[in-house]
């Protein structure tokens, strides 16, 4: 297969940045689509040219590393997987690709295709974790916890936090990841006592990052690689709203 | 709530966007029952346009009614202030945009709530120069005597407006995209409250569809039967 590349170039964060045009010839169509980036790559170290950066790592559709915005879509043209999953005979023999990095605010580019996603670590560092004493080993069914609740407390915490939903959104909201953090919390015994100052930490990190508010698109919905729902931002809502009414104090940072 | 909306969560804007503009539906409903006695064709005890001209002149004068008229004022104004504010952060939070833009499956409403809402926004200016403030100092209606006692003619100056085709489309264009922002705006407004349960938000789906149909349609047909002389 033949294709036509688009591919932002970027030196570095400070650099300005442009498209390049790359043809590439010869793709299997069980080429994976990071494969395929790294035959480019190949080619372009070949030819004494700079190899474009992009982020990879487990390519096995777990870390979340990968993050392409191609044609148009964060993790290409599939639903509820990540860019290492994409392959090739998914496009058309001579279609023209355009590669893009995540754009938002809080996502600067780092070089070519690659974003720092800091931004995310620094709203999980906010309150995105229990505290708790180590120890011996608990019963694991100490404490009793309904299935239903479990089951949506797993969903939301199978967010890997590859920064798809902030990429799809027209806003650069960040709300479904964090309402995903929240959620995985707040739906279990463990995470509830800590559950309304963390919910107003995260979001006022979240706003401080300068992440864009939620419009209810729910295209962050649709892209992310793990389905994870809006029903957790609309949980979220409900916590922060709980937290900000029936909180003892308000936390802004 | 000393501090200014600007620095508030961004959480707690959606929360007073939200409240706001339900509350703003419930008095398009309260609006389109009064709009739609006008259409209420004489009777043995009524003439033509008598209940409608005593509704709007109770709207007018009743205490209670010009309490929650300084409301309404405010709740339109919260709602465009915060719709602003948040539109324009969201515009912010990604200075560069994308070569190819996004068009994941998702509401196409939803992307256009800041245009649908401005065009509704020039609507209402019109709107309030046309009527309301006619209406509120009683200017371009002549008198009209029930029982005795003076009223002015509220209707004959909706039915005089509505004769101009142009008007009439244009006010007909205006509440399509007060249907397009409607569909969109009602459900939207309880997933932002945070009210979105599996089992009852497909319900409030449909209710924002029905309100999105009933609202402009229910606006609509009065310019429509008043300029084709169906009542």
């Amino acid at each position: 297969m033949n294709f036509t590349l688009k591919i932002w170039r970027q030196k570095d964060a400070k650099s300005k940045g442009k498209f390049e045009k790359y043809s590439i010839s010869d793709i299997s169509p069980d080429c994976s689509f990071l494969e395929m980036l790294d035959i480019l790559n190949e080619q372009l170290v070949a030819r004494g040219e700079e190899p474009v950066a992009f982020d990879h790592d487990c390519r096995e559709g777990i870390c979340g590393t990968c993050s392409l915005y191609i044609n148009g879509r964060p993790h290409g043209p599939d639903d509820a997987i990540t860019t290492c999953q994409v392959h090739m005979r998914r496009f058309k023999d001579g279609d023209t690709i355009v590669i893009e990095p995540w754009r938002a605010k809080p996502f600067s580019v780092i070089k070519d295709l690659i974003v720092n996603r800091n931004a995310f670590d620094k709203i999980i560092q906010a309150g995105g974790f229990i505290s708790v004493d180590t120890g011996g080993i608990p019963d694991a069914n100490a404490i009793p916890i309904r299935k239903e609740k479990a089951d949506q407390s797993m969903d939301a915490a199978s967010c890997i936090g590859c920064g798809a939903c902030v990429a799809a959104c027209k806003n650069a909201s960040a709300m479904l990841f964090v309402a995903a953090k929240v959620s995985q919390f707040a739906l279990l015994p463990q995470g509830r006592i800590e559950a309304k100052e963390r919910v107003q930490k995260m979001v006022a990190k979240m706003d401080e990052l300068g992440f864009g508010n939620c419009t209810n698109t729910y295209a962050c919905e649709a892209e992310c690689p793990k389905e994870i729902s809006v029903e957790h931002i609309a949980r979220m809502n409900r916590e922060f709203f709980g937290a900000k009414v029936g909180g003892r104090k308000n936390i802004k940072k | 709530m000393a501090k200014s909306g600007i620095y508030q969560s961004s959480l707690t804007k959606k929360y007073v966007i939200a409240l706001a503009g339900l509350f703003l539906i419930s008095f398009l409903f309260v609006h389109l029952g009064i709009n739609l006695t006008v259409l209420i064709p004489e009777s043995q005890d009524t003439e033509a346009k008598e209940i409608f001209n005593k509704a709007a002149r109770f709207m007018m004068l009743n205490p209670v009614i010009k309490v929650f008229e300084i409301v309404l004022f405010a709740g339109f104004i919260i709602h465009i202030i915060y719709g602003l504010i948040l539109q324009i952060h969201n515009w912010m939070s990604r200075p560069k945009r994308y070569k190819v833009e996004g068009w994941s499956h998702t509401s196409p409403f939803s992307k256009f709530m800041i245009h649908t809402g401005m065009i509704i926004f020039i609507f209402l200016i019109i709107h309030l120069v046309d009527f309301y403030f006619k209406a509120k100092f009683f200017e371009g209606a002549e008198s009209v005597w029930y029982d005795g006692e003076e009223y002015h003619d509220l209707g004959a100056l909706i039915i005089q407006k509505f004769q101009n085709l142009g008007f009439v489309i244009f006010y007909i264009a205006s509440f399509l995209f007060l249907g397009f922002h409607l569909h969109h705006a009602f459900q939207s407004a309880f997933q932002s409250l945070g009210l979105n349960h599996p089992k009852y938000f497909p319900f409030l789906k449909a209710l924002s569809l029905i309100t999105s149909i009933i609202i402009p349609v229910g606006f609509t047909i009065i310019p429509v039967f008043i300029y084709f002389q169906i009542v």
